[in-house]
């Protein structure tokens, strides 16, 4: 009796606490990734207090589990209104129906202008000539270097080239053995170095229309081998539980190199302040031309959103160019909005305007659906060729023909007209 | 005589180091969540933190939110019990009791589901729960767990041997069924029914996969679910993550502890009526 | 017992409702999708999938990555159910002696891993298992051993969660077998000194058959639920280093809410319950040759 009693009161307050909705406010959710996520706070405040009655919920979601997050929430119907979407995501989730089409705000917002973006950012928002997200910031991965360790070995300035690259990594490996020249991460879905390498060699990802692999491209071929090539020698761990703490291995200078993103650098100099002055920032070194990967980020707004036009407010305030510069203030997020870049705090920073120049010579990665699991396959591909379960051209063949099925789908779509549904 | 008491000596040695090894990862994990942050990560490990602090579980809960997942657990593995405890025991009774067509075979064929694993039905029951819009809801994890054989078989095997008389009397006395349930078998079936509960409320709140899959809202996760999550972004700080497991175990350990009896009960009877 | 019929339903209908729409229903609903190529593109758009017949079943039985599956499944289960079964019959043993001192004691520690959060007790072995500073190869080193970068090689990430599971489970083993032995005549034991044996000699012979029902009773335990081990590849190693820990649930999840395969998924999941009926005739079979009987 008690026992049904409890129960039949739980049931109550499990249903009143689900009716329950305080406030009358429109309430915009808005899921941010990584860091950005607890650092835009300041943004958020100014804009709900210049546009009162609208509150904004900000949710940071981990860039590691964003993914697989964004999808279940697709499939379970629990997107937020909002979103940061990775560059590359985009396609997918415009062809999976999800995003709504930006066209109508691109045209009659005063602020949003198309020439003011950097154009290769702009482009992997654009899918079948419709646009569906606002680049918020463009980031490009960096080679963060030990100084200190590197003049050690003879590299005052760190290496340009391909060879310069592997000569360095050499000696560091030679000047202390418990140490690696690099850190390249094999978690699955850490899939940037191996594309940035193969990018920056001139080669090609998939041919025909996206619609097969192309891993067998000889200057592909070549920079696949190149990075497999840094585990084999040892230039860099291929056991990832040494580092699970890589801002450690990097400050007890373990590890030489690292190629991440610009948001560590805050990351490093938070963590490791006693570190100050030893480590610098570089490019990564460049293979047959110096094209990096189009990374950042855009603000996308879910086709499911019941407060469209509050989003729509909240799109173009982050597209102002204060906006942008208090951002890049806030998180290191490189604006994407180029007249941003003429403020002084960016403008006097020779390591940031060096940025600006690479920025306007990026590639994008395929706009396709598939290209997350296609990216991960690379990756997993790679590590059993590492690891010696594969040779090197036995590995390069099973991905190609793993990604040949992977992309069985595209095709049919293609073939009969289903891919691209329109807007109703 | 003195070879026994050097045989008996040695037993208990080896038995004490066994136990000590057995429990020595909580007690790191209690110590590394005391530990002021990046000091569990030196060598030699210490075993002891150099100075105690609260400053992990401080941020668990001003910062990430553990109240909250702290909640849902409670409120999951509390309502799924008791929903899932009257579901079972009304037609563990029926399938002890009550004479109908068919009782067999459905019977069997309930039992014969049990071999099914739960993988299979995953994905459809993921898109059913999707129509019916209860993702992201409580009710997306109590539903699914409302009946189980399990429960069901335990309750019918106890209540088999409850004399139909005791049922007949009651009945010439002008009881209804329900209220023959409520009175008579409900007691009777106390003792089962704690142990049942117990397995309940413990594998709610331990299960892992399919708040998941159910729950993709931050503020539905259970702690389990929090717990890998906060992995993905807080791997780097050990002692953080101590602390999220600290708070994960030791409310399941508490009520373990609490009723341990019927537990032990439970599992030594599942066995023997085998 | 007679009663009314709108007593069966209102006794019935909640559990008997509830396993059709949440257990029966879904199995034919998932075999459905398994002759489907059903995945993310079909969710809003259902005139994207295709019937394909059997295609994902052959492509089960082609895919590599899922025999390699199936093997890191069958290497968990073949050495860490015996290895969890043989620690608890021994551990049950050693608290059955009657000089033993302090049993409830060690009993409660050797159970306490079985009633915690799985979830939890795999994260804090993460880090006792790393190669610099976890405790695990600080003792080895110790001892005098090298230490091991479990879960990052290969070929010890296995035995790092088969290590990890005989710990959280041997005591529920344990439990099993102290009730069993308890049910043993202690005539058997007399009788088996007379006739001049040792304790080693009485266990053997005494102990280890009077044990059978209860060894297979743990047994299918176990077995049914190593078969479905996955939190602790999924929060350790996510499948790797190489796919060493990727178990057949864990490959299920990711190709079914990881990538939305699932018509593939589905036909993944039909594979490991053909697995598990297997066990379950097998037992079947022991169970009628020992007894004569069936279930």
């Amino acid at each position: 009796m008690k026992i049904r009693l409890t129960g039949l009161l739980i049931l109550v307050c499990l249903i009143v606490s689900s009716c329950y909705n305080g406030s009358e406010d429109i309430k915009l959710t808005f899921w941010a990734m990584g860091s950005e996520g607890e650092k835009v706070k300041p943004l958020i405040e100014q804009f709900e207090a210049e546009n009162p009655g609208i509150r904004v919920k900000v949710q940071a979601v981990p860039w590691g589990a964003a993914y697989e997050k964004l999808m279940t929430a697709y499939a379970g119907q629990a997107l937020p209104d909002v979103c940061q979407l990775g560059n590359t995501w985009i396609p997918q989730f415009a062809m999976l129906g999800a995003l709504t089409s930006l066209d109508s705000l691109v045209t009659a917002s005063p602020i949003i202008d198309a020439e003011n973006y950097f154009d290769g950012s702009w482009q992997t928002s654009l899918v079948n000539g419709h646009i569906y997200g606002l680049p918020w910031y463009v980031d490009t991965r960096l080679l963060f270097y030990r100084h200190d360790i590197l003049t050690e070995v003879g590299f005052e300035q760190p290496p340009q080239t391909w060879q310069q690259w592997v000569e360095m990594s050499r000696r560091v490996r030679e000047h202390n053995e418990e140490a690696y020249a690099n850190f390249f991460s094999l978690i699955f879905n850490d899939w940037h170095v191996p594309v940035i390498l193969i990018l920056s060699n001139g080669g090609q990802l998939l041919r025909e229309n996206d619609c097969y692999g192309a891993f067998d491209d000889p200057k592909t071929f070549e920079a696949l081998r190149y990075y497999v090539d840094f585990f084999k020698n040892e230039f860099a761990p291929r056991s990832m539980t040494e580092f699970v703490n890589v801002y450690q291995g990097f400050t007890e200078g373990r590890l030489a190199t690292w190629i991440t993103g610009p948001w560590n650098i805050n990351q490093l100099r938070e963590r490791a302040p006693e570190l100050k002055g030893k480590w610098r920032t570089a490019p990564v070194p460049a293979g047959q031309g110096a094209v990096s990967t189009a990374g950042g980020a855009s603000l996308v707004i879910f086709k499911t959103s019941k407060h469209k036009a509050a989003a729509r407010r909240f799109l173009e305030f982050m597209s102002l160019p204060e906006t942008q510069e208090t951002f890049f203030q806030l998180t290191n997020g490189l604006p994407a909005v180029k007249s941003a870049w003429n403020s002084p705090s960016l403008r006097n920073d020779p390591e940031i305007q060096a940025f600006f120049k690479q920025l306007e010579s990026v590639a994008a990665t395929p706009a396709i659906a598939e290209w997350e699991q296609i990216a991960v396959a690379i990756q997993v591909y790679m590590e059993k060729a590492i690891y010696e379960q594969l040779t090197f051209e036995e590995a390069i063949s099973e991905l190609n023909r793993e990604v040949d099925r992977i992309l069985e789908r595209r095709r049919w779509l293609l073939q009969e007209n289903l891919l691209f549904l329109e807007e109703d | 005589m003195k070879q026994l008491k050097l045989k008996s000596l040695l037993l208990h040695v080896v038995v004490a180091i066994a136990a000590c090894m057995t429990i020595a990862p909580f007690v790191w994990m209690v110590s590394a969540s005391l530990t002021p942050a990046g000091e569990s990560s030196v060598f030699p490990p210490r075993l002891l933190p150099s100075e105690t602090t609260f400053e992990h579980y401080h941020h668990l809960f001003v910062r990430l939110n553990v109240g909250r997942y702290f909640l849902n657990s409670l409120i999951l593995a509390v309502s799924v019990t008791m929903i899932s405890l009257l579901v079972n025991s009304m037609a563990g009774f029926a399938f002890a009791k009550f004479a109908f067509r068919g009782k067999r075979h459905i019977f069997a064929v309930l039992v014969a589901s049990m071999i099914v694993p739960g993988q299979v039905t995953m994905l459809p029951v993921f898109l059913l729960l999707n129509k019916m819009g209860v993702l992201n809801s409580y009710l997306g994890v109590i539903l699914p767990a409302m009946a189980s054989v399990f429960g069901i078989f335990l309750v019918r095997q106890y209540l088999v041997s409850v004399p139909d008389s005791m049922i007949e009397a009651a009945r010439i006395d002008g009881a209804g069924d329900f209220l023959i349930y409520r009175t008579i078998i409900l007691p009777l079936a106390l003792p089962v029914l704690l142990t049942l509960g117990l397995f309940t409320f413990m594998g709610t709140w331990n299960d892992f996969l399919w708040p998941l899959i159910v729950m993709t809202r931050e503020e539905m996760h259970t702690l389990p679910v929090a717990l890998a999550g906060l992995l993905g972004e807080h791997a780097q700080d050990a002692e953080l993550m101590m602390a999220g497991s600290v708070v994960t175990i030791v409310p399941v350990l508490i009520v373990f502890l609490a009723l341990q009896k019927y537990y032990l009960q439970g599992i030594t009877v599942g066995a023997l009526k085998e | 017992m007679r009663a009314s019929r709108q007593s069966i339903l209102l006794f019935l209908t909640p559990a008997l409702g509830g396993m059709l729409l949440f257990v029966f229903m879904p199995i034919a609903a998932a075999l459905l999708i398994s002759f489907t190529d059903f995945d993310i593109y079909s969710l809003g758009y259902f005139e994207r999938t295709r019937v394909i017949g059997l295609d994902n079943y052959v492509r089960v039985f082609n895919d590599p990555v899922f025999w390699t599956a199936v093997l890191n499944t069958l290497y968990f289960v073949g050495v860490g159910a015996p290895l969890t079964i043989v620690v608890g019959l021994f551990a049950a043993l050693a608290l059955n002696v009657p000089a033993l001192r302090f049993k409830r004691l060690f009993r409660m520690a050797f159970f306490l891993p079985v009633v915690t959060t799985l979830i939890a007790v795999a994260v804090v072995w993460r880090y006792l298992y790393h190669p610099r500073y976890g405790l695990i190869n600080y003792a080895l080193i110790s001892l005098g051993i090298e230490p091991v970068d479990w879960l990052g090689d290969p070929q010890w990430a296995m035995p790092a969660l088969i290590l990890l599971a005989i710990w959280k489970n041997f005591g529920y083993s344990m439990l099993i077998f102290m009730a069993g032995l308890q049910a043993i005549p202690p005539s058997l034991y007399e009788a088996a000194r007379i006739d001049g044996a040792g304790w080693w000699q009485q266990q053997w012979y005494v102990t280890i058959p009077q044990l059978a029902p209860t060894t297979l009773f743990v047994t299918v335990i176990t077995l049914i639920g190593y078969f479905q081990f996955f939190a602790e590849p999924y929060v350790m190693t996510q499948g790797g280093p190489l796919n060493s820990t990727l178990s057949v649930v864990l490959y299920l999840y990711q190709q079914g809410f990881r990538w939305w395969q699932m018509g593939y998924a589905s036909a993944i999941a039909f594979v490991l319950f053909m697995m598990f009926a297997a066990i379950s005739i097998v037992q079947m079979l022991i169970r009628q040759r020992q007894y004569g009987q069936l279930i």
